[in-house]
Formats: structure tokens, sequence, C-alpha cells
């Protein structure tokens, strides 16, 4: 018997496949066999990806109906891409899609990260006057700190160091957010 | 290394030895980073894809400075199917960066311990890897290169939503950082369930490396960080080296109990495993991986001598399906010859043929 696949081999591997469309039965050489082998388990792979999972997440809205209103019509100005595109593919389309969709995305982050906001690292240029925000409210839990344990001493230190970076962030916000773009 | 060397030698010096490393294979850190305003790969066209192609190159000297380390640029579409598959069982790039290979890129260090795909999900993916529990070196490595990128072009980045990636499951720090680790004794045991289901309670996911679906073959699993949104970077990777360690405390106890009970059943599974590996001629690509473990597993405990430890991560690599076609240079190999050139490369390294030549 030949192969059915490329009717050239003799077959030696009988092959029951099992999927929704029915039940097939075929005859295979061992170079097709080896094939399919691959082939069906690649397929069983692809079946399932987190992505299908995310775009399940973001196309059901949460019980809170406000962001629904106005969501899947938005569109990005600067990639095209709709707040629909989001739901149906789960990936966003461009840096601003971020800024367009802000108040769409910011539940869903919480559901994925439980979370909204970031704390990590701060890129120095694109980061710009966030560096010294954060470094002033160290400052400032500090100068709590030393307030509470009665250490006063530090703490005119703490202050004038804030003074400092406030008039510092006074100056760049006139300045320099020109440069910063 | 020449970059011919790159597909057809079996040796990653960051899966060699470190920390743990009787448990612990290798450690990675990747950072997803996108360039403001240009659309994000999937959204992206051709000129766009190849502005950021370009972008990228203008920092190459900055990234072979910041590693201090030179490094080769490979264009996708300049690959043979095999060669980029290579890639992928290197675990150099990811299987999503050949999906479609026009205007995707990767930069490898000579070292092989930092690469940066160009147009993955991400616009660059900067990836860094240590042998054993090691985070902290490929995390120092990888900012390096993350600041290097950043002095000279505008990334995307937003003061709440932090740095912005295109799927929201990046979202934040963007860094994903994985462990990579040989269970053996739990999975004998039966206690990888458990493992599991704490992990995930803990922002973890792990998963098998190889085989498919549930069914994990040779007892290698990934545990990484799930959530990248409302944590600092150290914080992710010490609540990830914290869980590692305490799987590794348990690795260690399953082991003991294994040697306690079982000597006499380990030492004969073992001692059948190397046999097969030294004496087969043909080994399937599942086969070998179990057969691996076992014998890693005796050469952990102290069963066997007759192997090293580092030619474990050598024979897992030169047993590959697409490294294998890639060295005979065919890509219609039917399973029967691959089968036989992988015990071949298998009975080579085992009598002791020094990695890295064909």
């Amino acid at each position: 018997m030949l192969c059915d696949d490329c009717k050239k081999n003799e077959a030696c591997v009988h092959i029951t496949q099992i999927s929704p469309e029915g039940k097939i039965d075929k005859n295979l050489c061992e170079k097709c066999a080896a094939k399919y082998g691959n082939l069906l388990l690649q397929q069983g792979d692809k079946n399932f990806t987190v992505n299908d999972f995310l775009k399940g997440v973001f196309s059901k809205a949460p019980q809170g109906a406000a962001e629904e209103t106005a969501g899947p019509d938005l569109v990005c100005p600067n990639c095209g891409m709709s707040y629909r595109d989001f739901q149906q593919t789960g990936k966003i389309g461009c840096s601003v899609c971020y800024d367009t969709f802000r108040r769409q995305l910011t539940p869903i982050l919480t559901r994925i990260h439980g979370s909204s906001t970031h704390s990590g690292k701060i890129p120095l240029r694109s980061g710009g006057k966030l560096v010294v925000q954060h470094e002033l409210a160290l400052l400032k839990d500090r100068l709590q700190d030393c307030v509470a344990r009665e250490e006063y001493e530090k703490a005119a230190e703490y202050r004038d160091q804030i003074k400092a970076l406030e008039q510092k962030l006074a100056t760049a916000s006139e300045t320099g957010d020109a440069a910063c773009q | 290394m020449s970059v011919m060397d790159l597909y057809r030698d079996y040796c990653l010096p960051w899966m060699q030895s470190g920390k743990e490393s009787d448990i612990v294979i290798s450690s990675r850190v990747r950072l997803a980073r996108n360039f403001s305003r240009l659309p994000f790969p999937n959204r992206a066209d051709f000129t766009q894809l190849a502005a950021v192609q370009e972008m990228a190159a203008s920092i190459f000297s900055d990234l072979e400075s910041a590693c201090n380390e030179e490094f080769d640029a490979i264009g996708m579409d300049a690959l043979t199917p095999l060669e980029r598959s290579v890639l992928v069982e290197k675990q150099l790039i990811s299987r999503n960066l050949i999906k479609k290979p026009q205007y995707r890129s990767v930069y490898v260090s000579r070292d092989r311990r930092c690469s940066v795909m160009v147009n993955e999900e991400d616009h660059l993916r900067i990836q860094c890897m240590a042998a054993g529990l090691d985070l902290a070196a490929p995390f120092a490595l990888a900012s390096r290169v993350d600041d290097a990128v950043e002095a000279k072009l505008d990334i995307a980045f937003d003061e709440k939503m932090g740095y912005l990636t295109s799927c929201p499951t990046n979202l934040g720090t963007g860094l994903r950082a994985s462990v990579l680790l040989h269970l053996p004794g739990l999975v004998f045991t039966r206690n990888m369930n458990n493992i599991i289901n704490i992990s995930q309670q803990l922002g973890l996911s792990v998963r098998g490396m190889y085989g498919e679906g549930t069914e994990t073959v040779g007892n290698v699993f990934q545990v990484s960080n799930q959530l990248t949104l409302g944590f600092t970077e150290q914080g992710i990777l010490d609540n990830l080296t914290s869980a590692v360690k305490e799987i590794i405390e348990n690795e260690r106890r399953a082991r003991k109990a294994l040697m306690l009970y079982t000597k006499d059943r380990i030492e004969d599974i073992v001692w059948r495993a190397f046999g097969t590996l030294k004496y087969a001629r043909f080994i399937g690509e599942t086969e070998v991986l179990q057969l691996l473990s076992k014998v890693r597993l005796g050469i952990d405990l102290g069963l066997i001598n007759e192997a090293m430890p580092e030619q474990y991560p050598e024979l897992i690599l030169a047993s590959r399906p697409s490294y294998l076609q890639n060295l005979m240079n065919n890509e219609n190999m039917s399973k029967n010859e691959i089968d036989r050139k992988r015990a071949e490369m298998v009975r080579r390294i085992l009598a002791g043929e020094s990695a890295g030549q064909e």
C-alpha cells in the first residue's frame, strides 16, 4: 500500500486523527508521518495563547458602565488604532495610545497587575522632572521621620535640600520643558 | 567565536556553571522598550519597521561599549529557516521574532550573554543571561544597555504607567526575570503541582521548558514574574529569587529523600540512562531529554563520575532537531535520520569531544 499523502513510498504508519471535524484515518510513509507528528503538536500549541485569554479579559467591561460610553469609538490620533481594535487584539498600537485610552486602560491594568502606577526605574532624559519629583517625595518622607523622632538638626538638613530641589524644579519648568522635548 | 560558529557550536557560556548550578541552569532578565510615537511592531508598516531598525543600528557601537563586548548584528531575513530555529533553540531569540522575518534582527554579544531583539513584539527586547542563580549580574548588564539606548533615543515612557509596551502585561518596568531549574526530585516525588500552585499565589509563573501543553519533558522548568507594574525592579528580582531559593530547598529535600529510601533504584535508573545515551544508535527528541535529566541527576547526586555537569547543557543544545538538521545542511531529514545523527552527537560528546567544534 502506498502512502496517502505523497503516494510514492510504501505506507508503514497508520494515523487516526480525532478532531472537531470528525475522525480521519490515514496510511502514511515514515517521512510524511514525521511531518504529521510535528504538525499535530504545533497546532495544539497554537490553539490557546495568553493573547486569546487577554482578548477575553479586555473585551468584557467590568460592572462599572461609565467606561463603556465613549470607549469603543475612541481612535488614537497617532497610529489610528481604535479602542475596539484593542479589545479584539489585546495589543496596543503605539505609545500615544496609552494616553488616548488612559481612562479605559487604568481599570484593566489594575485587574492585570493589581496596580496602575509605575514605581520602578525612570529614564533619565524622558523621565525629566519625574526624577526630581521622586527624590523630593523621598526627602519629604525622611523629613517626617526625623520630626517624628525629634531629630531636628537632621530635619533641618532635609528641609534645606527640599527647598533647593523645589527651586530647581521651578526654574526647570520655566526654561527646561522645551529642552526636554 | 565567529558568526558561523553560532549555528554550529553547542556551547553557551551562560549555561555552564554558576551558583546553585546543581539545580539552577541559568538566569535571565528581559527589558521591553519602545521608541516614542512610532507604532509598535504589530501595527507598524515596512517603512516604520525599517525606521526602527535604523534607530537601533545608530546605537550599535554604544551597545558594544556598554557591554564592553563585541556584538554580531544578524538580520532574520538573511538567515535560512534552520539557522533562525537554531537561534531559538539556543534561546538567543524568541519564536515570535521569526514568525515574520522581514525587518526583524538581533544583536548578539560575542560572549552570548546579551542579545537585543529588534522589532519583536516591542521595538527593543534587551535580554541578558547568566549561569546558575544570578539575576543581579544580568539585570545590571541589561540596565547598562538600557541606559546606553536611552541616552541617545527617546523611549516611550509615561509618568503613571512607566515604560510603555505593546502588550499591557509588560507595562511599567517592562521587566521579565526568569530562572531555569532542573527539578527531577520534585517531579519523581510528585510535588511539582504544589510548587506550581504556590508560585502562582506569589505572582510567579512556572512552566515546563520542553514539551507541549501540560506534558513536560526533561524536568526543566522556567519560573518567572508575571506582574511588571507597581513594583520596583529590585522588588521583582527579590521576590523571584526568594521563591526560587525556596524551590531549591524543596528540591534538595526531595533528592535527599530519594537517596535515603530508594538509592538502589535511583542508581539503576541513572546508570541505565547513561548506558543508553552512551551506546544507543537512535535517540528521539523527547527521549534524549528524559535520559539527560536522569544522568544529570546522577551526576549531581554523586552516583556517576563518568560524565561532567558541563556536558549536560552541551548535550541539550546538540540534540535539538533544528541544530542537527542545520549541521547536516538538510531541512528535509526524516525523523529516523535525525534520531541517528542525534545518537551520534551524544556519543561523541560523552566520549569527550570538546565543545564548539563540529
